[in-house]
């Protein structure tokens, strides 16, 4: 444990106005706000489409923040600490892909609830391997400071019509070499505060995350990965989305039942 | 009297107040599995900065002298959208959210006070409480007692000769809630620390005349330094791990080209060096200074009926004389003993957080520091909760860290070269403290 945060302490991150996107629950419930976090390229709409209102239909106060503009890792960390602690209790943190690194360094300094990482990156070098064998011509760029791109078949399964998977494809943005550089390592993260329960699920199918960093995810956090095979990179937009959000939710109902 | 039989809480441990550093802690031993019962006298959280409680030193115009980095708790940020140095009233709003969002209001029994705490021989304590005020005791028997009941409430009584003789009015500082108070009068500030500097300025901006007395001078830090907030700097000078004769070679230089030199203005040479005595930071006192709205008088000799007489034989005529000479910390509900202190009422606990001779007995949030009390009180109560576990869940292992904390240098961890007042009893470094808080709490994980 290290109390010493020299970073903070001397060149805080700067203020931005964040974008936070919410759908709450009808009628006032016990359980706990999630947060999502989006991964690289995706911004807070990843979560409106199908999963904030769906969480919100089940109980839970839903929320996702974008991440900021061209942000490194640490501004993005800084970001998600600031919606959280902004939220009236203890918020359950779900991160997806980048997102879940993202998450991984909040939990060491922020005790969540519970946090769930969605087919996580934790792994840059594994991830770089997969792109690479997956679309060759949109990782190469990005080795040298360029833009990652990743095609359809990298994010969405068999089963996701063409024209929306590219509409969704569309809306990514650049995340900045900097953040591209910074998820290429691995995630060196310290253990989590207040000892929150984890959840690392994914799928086996992933173009980006593969089974083997899903594996040691979860080991990581004392347990297996839930499987959804069939699926893409993309859980929450892609067109299976109902089942991993209810699975999530599940393990939190169990979770905080007990 | 206990009306009621001993109720025994088992393994639970009581905490003691529900300002900054008793919430710190609640949240703390409820992360690491405690049944936790907090007695705070008040109806509300927030402690001294709950300007509603009677003991709240703040006064309408109080803000931090630590910047918000410095002064937040590490896993709860107040917003960044905040200035550099927030308000007392922000700081109350921070604290009431940091109860809500842990949950720790459903584990604080709020409008009671504690009489007593005694310890019963086998590590547990008989804990003696009431409603704030009167009523029915109570005694309940718990495991450990975590003492967070603050040090900034009860003022160092002072002597002032002829104060009897004296027809103005003599307001200690802890009363003083509101510029309204000083408007239209000749006020006297006595004491040099940051609520007499704070309350001197206030004075210039409102009172006829304005005399502010102090004992010796000081080193007046800005608020600001290039741009940014004094304290981070000065962290900045402590992650380029320059050593302590260079920063204060670099403090002084820093306060020579930004404020100059003081004498200059009437107000006396510091006798000591920097990081000697706990830092003051007000950048509008010399201003008001230079602008006549302030004159800077020694050490009170005596009080007559429509004068004051200073040690220097000078005389000044005020109406009104607001006492701002500091506290001293207090612990009725503990027998001297239990905390070792001396004759004077200093206690000498552990890294000033755990009792030598009662290993369930801890006091949060009694240190001063260069930067703000939050984060210590914060690590502090991981440490305490940590020691607590560790004893029930390895005693041979905490045993071993026990005797290994010991050894541990005094001179690490606290401010050894002082200058010599009760103020500075509690003086540490905010780095070299947390550090050695560090090194503690990996001593204490759990194998």
């Amino acid at each position: 444990m290290n109390p010493i945060r020299f970073d903070d302490w001397t060149a805080p991150v700067p203020a931005v106005r964040r974008e936070v996107l919410s759908v709450l629950p009808e009628e006032e419930t016990d359980r706990p706000p999630v947060l999502f976090v989006p991964g690289l390229g995706h911004g807070a709409w990843a979560f409106a489409e199908h999963w904030l209102a769906h969480a919100a239909e089940r109980g839970y106060p839903a929320h996702s923040v974008s991440p900021r503009d061209r942000g490194d890792l640490r501004a993005q960390v800084h970001d998600v600490v600031q919606v959280a602690v902004s939220l009236p209790r203890q918020v359950v943190l779900v991160g997806h892909g980048a997102g879940a690194r993202v998450v991984a360094r909040v939990l060491a300094r922020y005790p969540a609830r519970a946090a769930v990482l969605a087919a996580p990156l934790l792994d840059g070098r594994a991830a770089l391997g997969a792109a690479l064998r997956a679309n060759p011509a949109g990782t190469l760029p990005a080795l040298v400071g360029g833009r990652l791109r990743v095609n359809r078949r990298q994010l969405f399964g068999p089963g996701m019509p063409a024209e929306r998977a590219d509409a969704y494809l569309g809306r990514l943005v650049h995340p900045g070499a900097r953040m591209q550089r910074q998820l290429a390592g691995r995630d060196a993260s310290p253990a989590p505060v207040g000892d929150p329960p984890v959840l690392v699920v994914g799928s086996p199918d992933d173009r980006v995350v593969p089974r083997a960093s899903l594996d040691r995810a979860a080991v990581r956090h004392g347990g297996a990965p839930l499987l959804f095979p069939g699926m893409g990179h993309d859980l929450m937009l892609d067109t299976g989305w109902t089942e991993p959000l209810d699975a999530i939710l599940d393990w939190l109902d169990k979770e905080l039942g007990g | 009297m206990a009306d009621t039989p001993l109720a025994d809480r088992t393994d639970a441990v009581c905490v003691i107040g529900a300002g900054g550093s008793g919430l710190a802690a609640v949240k703390s031993l409820r992360e690491h599995g405690f049944a936790v019962d907090c007695y705070e006298r008040e109806t509300s959280v927030g402690g001294a900065w709950n300007w509603r409680h009677d003991r709240s030193p703040v006064s309408s115009g109080t803000h931090l002298i630590s910047s918000r980095p410095l002064t937040e708790f590490p896993d709860f940020p107040m917003p960044d959208s905040w200035p550099d140095y927030p308000r007392h009233s922000q700081v109350l709003s921070y604290l009431e959210r940091y109860a809500a969002h842990f949950g720790l209001r459903e584990h604080i029994w709020f409008g009671t006070e504690v009489v007593a705490a005694t310890p019963v021989g086998d590590g547990r304590w008989d804990v003696t409480t009431r409603s704030t005020g009167g009523g029915a005791e109570r005694t309940q028997r718990y495991a450990a007692v975590v003492a967070a009941n603050g040090h900034n409430w009860s003022p160092k009584p002072v002597t002032l000769e002829g104060a009897d003789d004296f027809r103005g009015r003599i307001l200690p500082a802890s009363a003083y809630k509101d510029p309204a108070q000083l408007r239209g009068r000749k006020v006297l500030v006595i004491g040099g620390g940051n609520t007499g500097c704070d309350i001197a300025v206030e004075a210039a901006q409102h009172a006829a005349a304005v005399w502010h007395s102090t004992r010796r001078g000081y080193w007046y830090a800005p608020k600001f330094v290039l741009g940014r907030p004094a304290d981070q700097i000065n962290a900045l000078a402590r992650r380029w791990r320059l050593p302590l004769r260079l920063r204060q070679w670099l403090y002084h230089r820093t306060v020579r080209l930004t404020v100059g030199d003081v004498t200059r203005f009437g107000l006396a040479a510091p006798d000591h060096r920097p990081y000697e005595s706990h830092p003051l930071v007000n950048s509008q006192l010399i201003y008001y200074v230079g602008h006549g709205r302030i004159t800077p008088v020694a050490d009170v000799a005596r009080l007559e009926a429509f004068a004051v007489t200073l040690t220097d034989g000078m005389r000044v005529e005020p109406d009104l004389i607001v006492t701002a000479t500091g506290y001293l910390p207090r612990f009725e509900f503990l027998a001297p003993q239990l905390l070792d202190m001396d004759d004077d009422g200093r206690p000498d606990l552990h890294l000033h957080a755990f009792a030598r001779r009662h290993p369930t007995l801890a006091v949060i949030g009694l240190v001063q520091s260069d930067g703000g009390l939050f984060p210590l009180a914060h690590w502090q109560s991981v440490a305490v909760a940590r020691w607590l576990r560790l004893r029930i869940a390895d005693p041979a292992r905490a045993g071993a860290v026990q005797q290994k904390e010991s050894q541990r240098p005094i001179a690490s961890w606290s401010r050894t070269r002082t200058v010599p007042s009760s103020r500075h009893w509690f003086e540490v470094s905010f780095v070299d403290y947390l550090r050695a808080l560090g090194e503690l709490i990996d001593r204490l994980e759990p194998a």
